[in-house]
Formats: C-alpha cells, structure tokens, sequence
C-alpha cells in the first residue's frame, strides 16, 4: 500500500464520517422546521434535542478534520481549490456559521424564534446543498488552468445537468439517513408518536433517493465517461449497496429492529461512498490534480500518519464514551436524566 | 479587479476574521482552566458558591465556544481561499502540528459535550470534575498548536528551497522552530490572563451595580489572584519575546522601537511621535533597549539602516507595541494592588472608582491581544512567510474577495450582537442570588 492510498483512504473515511454524522444533523433541522409547519411539532423537538446538544461540536470537527487533513496530505490542492472555490466555500462557511452559532444560541441561550427556526430547517438543506458541488468541480470540466491562475466557469457550472443531480442526490440523503437515525433513536426514548412520524418520512424519502443516485451514474456517462467506466466496472459494489439499502427499507416497514435498520444504511452508504471514491481514484480534480502528482513529501506524510494513529488512539475511546453516555444511556434518551449545566 | 485589489482584500479579510476569532479563542483557551480551578475549589472547600461559579461560567463559556468554532472554522477554510499558494507551501512543511490541532479540537468538543450534560449525574463530584481536564487540555493544546504554525511563518525552517523546489522536509525541525518557545508560552500565558481579568470585570460590574452577594466578592478575589499571576507571567514571557527578536528578527524589534541605527547602549523609546524620521515626545529610557534586546545595558541593537528598504516593516508598530507594553505593566499593577488590599485591608480597593477600574481591565486586557497580534503578524511586512515568500505573492488571483468581505464583515457583526445579546440575557434573567435561592429549596425538597 502506497502512503498516497493511506492518505487518501484516511480523509476519505473520515468524509463519509463528516457525510453521516451532518446528515442526521442537517435533516433533523430541516424535520423539526417542518413539523413545526404542519403543526405537530412538540412530538420532535425534543427527541432532536436531546441527541443534537451534545455532539454538535463534535460533527464540526470531522469537516475540519477533512480539510486540514486534505492539505496536509495533498498540499496542491489548497492551490487549485482554494483559487477556484472562494466563493462557494465562502458561502457555505458563512451559512455553518450561523447555523451552528444558532443552535448554540437557542439550545444553550435559551433563545426562541419561529422564524428562525424555519430558517434553521432551510439552512440544512443549502448547505449540504453547496457543499455538495466541490464533489461536482471534482469532475472535471468546470475548472480550467490559465495562465493568470485558475478559473471556475460559474456558467457551466449552474447550468449542468450533473450538477443539479448531484444537488438533489445530497438532500434526498440527507433527509433518508436523518429519519433513519431518527426513527431509531425515537424508538429507544420510547416515545411511540415521534417513531411513527419518522418512520413515515424515512420510508417516504426511500424511493427519490434510490432514483436520485442511479440518475447520477447516468449523468456521469455523458459528462466523464472515463469515470463512468470505472464506475461500470465496479457494479458488484453497487450490487451490494444496493441490497444493504432493500434491507433497511424492509426491516423499517416491517417495524423491527431500527438499530439494525440504521446499521444496514450505514453499510450501504459506507459501501456507495467507497466505490465512488475508488471510481474518482487516482484523480482529485479532474484532469489537473492525482493523488500522486499532488501528494506531500515522505517525511510529512509518515508524520501525519504518525500523528493520525496517534490521535486515533485518543480519540476512538474518547467517541466511545460520549456514545455510551448519550446515544447508549437509556435514562438520558428517554429524557429522564438532563444535568445539563 | 486587479490583483493588487485581490491582495488587498485578502489582507483586509485575514484580518478581520482573525481579529475576530481571537477574541473568542482566547477566552475558549482561557475559561476552561478558570472553570476548573473554581469546581476544584468548590469540591474542596465543599463551598457551593465556587461550584455555581463553575456552573455559571460553564454556561456563558458554549456560548463563547460556538462561536469561536464557527469562525475558527471560516478562518481554517479561508487560509487556503485567500492564500492558495502560501497553504500549499504550509502543507507541504508545517502542516503536522496543524493536523495535531484538528485532535485537540475533537478532544475538546467530544468532552465539552459530554462535561456539559453530566451536571449532577455523578454521585462523586469529582469524577465529573475529571471530565472538564481534557476540555482545558485540549483548549490550550489547539492554541500551542496553531501558534507553532505562526512561530514557523515567523521564523521559518525545516526545509530548503533549491530552485523553488522545496528539499529536505523535516516536519519536527519546521515544529519547533526559535520563535516557537516564546510565541507559544507568551500566547497561553496571555489567553489565561485575558480570561481572568474578563471574568474579573464581570463580577466588579455586578458588585457596582448593587449586589453585595459575598459570590461575586469570592468570584472577584479569586479571578484576581489568577489575573496578577498570569500578568506576572506574561511580562516575564514578553521580555523574553523581545530577546528572541532582537536575535531573529530585528527588523520587527527595531521598528516597533524606532530604532534607525545600528549602536551600542540603546534607549528605549516610550510612546512620542515621528516626525521627518526625528522622535518627538518620546519618553526616553536610556539602556532600556540594550537591556530589553540583550539583557546587558551595553550590548548592541540592530537598527533599521541594516534591512533594504523595501523590506521594513510600517512605523505605526511602535504604538500597538508600547500600547500592549503599558496595558500588561498596568494590570499586573491593578491586580497586585487589589490582592495585597484584600489581604492588607485597605479599604479604597472597595471604593466605586476602584472596582470601575477592574470592570475597565477585561476590555484592556482584551485590547491588549488584539494589539499584540496586530504588532506580530503587521512586523512581519512584507513577509507571509519571512525571508522566503511575500505576502504579495501568496494572495489568490480570484476577483471576488471583495463582495466575500462584505459578507464576512456581516457576518461577524451579527455573531457579535447575536453572543452578546444571549450572553447578556441569560445572566440577566437568572441572577445569582435567585439560583442560590432556588438550589437551597431544591435541597430541603420543597421545590418543584
Ligand atoms: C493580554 C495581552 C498581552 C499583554 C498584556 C502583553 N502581550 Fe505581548 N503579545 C500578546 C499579548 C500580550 C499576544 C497577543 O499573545 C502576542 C501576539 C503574537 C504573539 O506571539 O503573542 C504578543 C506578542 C509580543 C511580542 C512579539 C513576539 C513575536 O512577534 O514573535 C513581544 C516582543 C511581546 N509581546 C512582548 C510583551 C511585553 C514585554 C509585555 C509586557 C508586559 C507584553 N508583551 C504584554
Ligand atoms: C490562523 C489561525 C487559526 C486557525 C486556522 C484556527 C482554526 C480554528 C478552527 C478550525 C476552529 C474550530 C474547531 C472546531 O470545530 O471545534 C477553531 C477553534 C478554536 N481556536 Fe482557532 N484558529 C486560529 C487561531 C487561533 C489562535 C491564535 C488560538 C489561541 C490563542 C485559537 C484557539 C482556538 C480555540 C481554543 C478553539 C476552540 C473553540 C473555543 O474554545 O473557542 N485559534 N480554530
Ligand atoms: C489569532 C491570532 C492572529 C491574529 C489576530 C492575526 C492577525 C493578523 C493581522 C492583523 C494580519 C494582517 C497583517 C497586514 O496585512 O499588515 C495578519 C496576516 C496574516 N496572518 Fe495572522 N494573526 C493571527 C494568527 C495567525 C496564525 C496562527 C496564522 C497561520 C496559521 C496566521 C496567518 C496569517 C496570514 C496568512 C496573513 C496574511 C498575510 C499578511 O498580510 O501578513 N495568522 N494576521
């Protein structure tokens, strides 16, 4: 294994970990915002709460970690995206700002709006929204290399097919793997009417979200159909994917065991993101960047590595303590316990 | 928009978020140690007045820390957005410690959150004071961290630049590079400082504004002791910071002190004003340079005739240097004249325009990081990273930098209103002595 693979496979990872962690973020702000709309609110406000508070800090850090890790790994990548991407990563900078701000403002602060809170909800959609597109630019075809620097083409951008279906494919996950969670996690508090509630949107977003993401490998054929052989040649992954996603549709509609459900999701969702991923290999950006050309030197990435592993050994315990304290704690999910400061 | 505007833009940019950043980051390095020494004291002396402080300030500290994550994730993107090439050589060299830092972010947050909602789940109080040491750990690993990034961009090595190509990577060497001893210990040292005598003004406002609760006077002394200590600290750190420049970087030194020509047994100028390349006004204190630089009243001090032109940094240095200089000197005064008043009772430490002093000291000391960090990053002109890239060649070519500080800047302002507006109110509506109040009657069972 190369040290460009380990890097490589490393952010990866924890991309996808960011993808899950945010989406469960971002679609329960989005249900909460509509629910309050429809009137029935006060059967997930809390249940959201309650799971969000304490990790909402902690969801932030795996997008920092992802670009951190991305320059220290790939340090061109700072020149190409960072040129290209100033104003889309300005924005969505701008709306995890006040975002995050927000919901520390209310949850901690005690601060209330309606407004707000549909303002909230939105926000969980534009940002994976826009977030989104850097996988888009990552296509190639958007970005060119002059002799001045480097150039984003706004105009292909907006009116690409590819990336519209990229946009949708982002909400439809966003919203099926926050319900999902949800649903499992409103099981455990044992509070039956928020089950029911987000049972009825997972399964509803089921269906656009499997059409979404076979929409995409289509778009992919028109616009880099070198990615989309490669894509081709890794179906069996997708197979699998694919199967993983029947299963947790079937247990969800079935009403059983919800844990499973989500562990089904995960595995589907790990398995996609992975064999995407390896169709995109070697190439960061389309056709300018490869792992290769891009990496960083030997020394650095042994000391990375080094300090990965490291940071992993204090980290793994540490996630697994939080988990075991909220996630896992009966007397906090039912609401029993708060103690919050 | 030529690129000398995008050059432009992207400094005014950096330092805006910056500036704004630093001040959340630094009461979020700061409060967690404060925190935890009042719980400590509280479980020690089983005082319950220390432990609401602990509670209290745990409080207000999410609100200060959501909002130093959120900017210190804008400014974490923006390097690379405002500075492509200067992150690609940062990548390439001192992109380790920056990594470490990601670690101590997660280490931070994952026990903040679980610190914050086990509040009374422990039957021994202590294991949930346990909790709270990796949060100040991991506050203050980031700032060692991220300061060692900026130590490097001061006083760059670990590497070697053959034909613009970069050769001999040592990570570890680029780490602790010779500013980094005293950047670091100079920026911890002040971030503690700054939130003690913030904490400090707090209670002094709330003893002014008619509660005589004996908590805000605990609170008042004890932020005082930590404030003098960690002033103390800090002047000491200082002197040694200006040793460091005197030998890595004299322009910095020599321009902050007006310092035109090369000679031994230099005097230090206070304050006074420039004219025609003449200092007027100046407080002049001879040998003070001399012994500031070099600790020996006759050594010599490099002067500004050494350094072509083009390469010196702006002369307006002068003021945030003496500024910060004279707000360190005068809290370690105010802090030692309030500690030994308590112990000696004096009584004018009680007086009204006593305590307004104390309320004034949090804003200074605050104003005293945002100088110090305004005279470190501008003494660094006309460098990015000093002797090997200028700024003016690490900016982005994207013509768009000035519509995103607009938004930047307005975003800024509504996190500034939005936090103070909270914070403000959250400790409005529930006063001290009303929680007292309702913890005693929780206690005997008649409430609820
Ligand atoms: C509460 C804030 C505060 C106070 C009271 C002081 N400083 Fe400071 N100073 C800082 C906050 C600061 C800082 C924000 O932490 C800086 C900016 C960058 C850095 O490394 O630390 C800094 C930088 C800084 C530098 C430049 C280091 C460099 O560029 O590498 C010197 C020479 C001093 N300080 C010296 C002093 C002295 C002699 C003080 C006398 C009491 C003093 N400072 C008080
Ligand atoms: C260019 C400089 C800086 C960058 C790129 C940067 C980056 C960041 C990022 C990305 C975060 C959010 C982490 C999260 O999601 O939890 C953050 C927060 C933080 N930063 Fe900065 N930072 C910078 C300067 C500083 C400095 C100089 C200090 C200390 C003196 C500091 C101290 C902190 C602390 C303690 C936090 C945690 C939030 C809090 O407790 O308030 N940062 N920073
Ligand atoms: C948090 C404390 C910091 C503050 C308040 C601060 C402040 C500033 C200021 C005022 C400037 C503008 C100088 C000028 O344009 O004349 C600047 C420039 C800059 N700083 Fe810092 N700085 C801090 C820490 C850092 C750190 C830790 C890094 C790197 C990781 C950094 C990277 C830069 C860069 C890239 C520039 C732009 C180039 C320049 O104009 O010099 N800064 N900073």
């Amino acid at each position: 294994m190369t040290l460009e693979f380990i890097g490589i496979s490393v952010l990866w990872l924890f991309l996808f970990g960011y993808v899950i962690v945010a989406s469960v973020d971002f679609g329960a702000g989005f249900f909460n915002a509509y629910s309050l709309f429809r009137g029935n609110q006060h059967i997930l406000t809390k249940i959201i709460q309650r799971y969000l508070s304490p990790v909402w800090e902690v969801t932030n850090v795996f997008l920092v970690f992802f670009f951190v890790g991305i320059i220290g790994f790939f340090p061109k990548t700072a020149y190409y995206y960072g040129t290209s991407l100033l104003v889309p990563a300005s924005i969505a900078i701008v709306l995890l700002a006040i975002r995050g701000a927000y919901y520390a403002f209310t949850t901690y602060g005690g601060l209330k709006h309606k407004r707000y809170t549909y303002l909230y909800g939105l926000t969980g959609l534009v940002i994976p929204a826009s977030l989104s597109i850097v996988l888009t630019i990552s296509e190639g075809g958007f970005v060119t290399e002059t002799a001045s620097g480097i150039e984003l083409d706004y105009w292909a951008l907006f009116t690409s097919r590819l990336t519209w279906s990229i946009v949708v494919l982002s909400l439809t996950s966003v919203l099926y793997i926050s319900a999902v969670f949800l649903t499992w996690y409103a099981n455990k508090a044992q509070d039956k009417s928020a089950t029911e509630l987000l049972r009825k949107y997972a399964l509803t977003w089921s269906v656009p979200l499997i059409v979404t993401a076979t929409g995409i490998i289509v778009e992919l054929k028109d616009h880099n159909p070198e990615h989309y052989s490669r894509l081709m040649d890794l179906w069996w992954l997708f197979a699998i994917s694919f199967l993983l996603f029947a299963g947790t549709v079937y247990l969800v509609s079935k009403r059983k065991s919800y844990g499973m459900a989500f562990g089904l999701l995960t595995g589907q969702f790990f398995v996609a993101f992975f064999a995407y991923g390896i169709s995109h290999y070697p190439y960061l950006l389309y056709p300018y960047l490869s792992i290769y050309d891009s990496f960083t030197n030997e020394a650095m990435a042994i000391a990375l590595i080094i300090a990965f592993l490291g940071g992993l050994g204090l980290l793994l315990p540490s996630l697994y303590l939080l988990l075991r304290l909220f996630l896992f704690n009966k007397d906090y999910v039912q609401g029993k316990k708060n103690d919050h400061a | 928009m030529g690129n000398e505007q995008s050059i432009f833009f992207s400094r005014v940019l950096t330092e805006l978020t910056l500036s704004f950043h630093i001040i959340y980051a630094t009461i979020g390095v700061g409060i967690p140690l404060m925190i935890l020494i009042a719980q400590w004291l509280g479980i020690k002396k089983q005082d319950e007045h220390y432990i609401l402080l602990a509670r209290r300030w745990t409080r207000g500290f999410v609100i200060t820390v959501a909002v130093g994550v959120v900017t210190g994730t804008a400014i974490g993107l923006q390097l690379s957005l405002l500075w492509p090439s200067f992150m690609e050589l940062a990548g390439n060299v001192i992109s380790l410690p920056l990594f470490m830092e990601v670690f101590a972010f997660f280490f931070e947050a994952i026990f903040l959150g679980i610190y914050l909602y086990t509040w009374d789940r422990f039957e021994n109080q202590k294991k949930h004071l346990l909790l709270l040491i990796p949060v100040a750990v991991g506050a203050s690993a980031s700032s060692v961290f991220i300061t060692m990034v900026n130590a490097f961009m001061n006083a760059p090595q670990g590497f070697d630049l053959v034909n613009g190509q970069l050769v001999n990577i040592n990570p570890i060497l680029a780490m602790f590079n010779p500013a980094m001893p005293t950047k670091v210990a100079h920026v911890v040292a002040t971030a503690y400082m700054t939130s003690a005598f913030v904490l400090a003004s707090i209670g002094a406002f709330r003893l002014l504004k008619g509660s005589n609760h004996i908590y805000h006077k605990k609170a008042l002394f004890l932020t005082m002791k930590i404030g003098l200590i960690f002033s103390i600290a800090t002047a000491i750190i200082g002197d040694f910071s200006g040793k460091y420049l005197a030998e890595y970087q004299p322009e910095k030194l020599a321009a902050a002190e007006w310092h035109f020509e090369t000679h031994e047994g230099a005097p230090l100028m206070l304050y006074g004003v420039l004219d025609d390349g003449e200092v007027k006004y100046a407080l002049k204190i001879p040998y003070a340079l001399s012994i500031l630089a070099h600790g020996n009243p006759n050594s010599e001090v490099i002067g500004l005739n050494e350094f072509p032109e083009d390469e010196v940094p702006p002369f307006y240095i002068h003021y945030l240097f003496d500024t910060m200089v004279t707000i360190g000197m005068w809290m370690a005064a105010l802090s030692l004249l309030y500690v030994l008043g308590v112990w000696l009772k004096w009584s004018f430490i009680h007086t009204r325009w006593f305590r307004w002093l104390i309320v004034l000291g949090g804003p200074l000391s605050m104003l005293a990081i945002e100088l110090g960090w305004w005279f470190a990053e501008v003494g660094r002109q006309p460098w990015i990273l000093r002797g090997y890239m200028k700024v003016e060649d690490a900016a982005t070519t994207s013509g768009q930098v000035d519509l995103m500080l607009v938004l930047f800047a307005g975003l800024y302002l509504l996190l500034a209103i939005g936090s103070t507006y909270v914070l403000t109110r959250m400790f409005r509506k529930n006063t001290v002595e009303q929680e007292l109040a309702d913890r005693e009657l929780e206690k005997e069972g008649e409430f609820r």
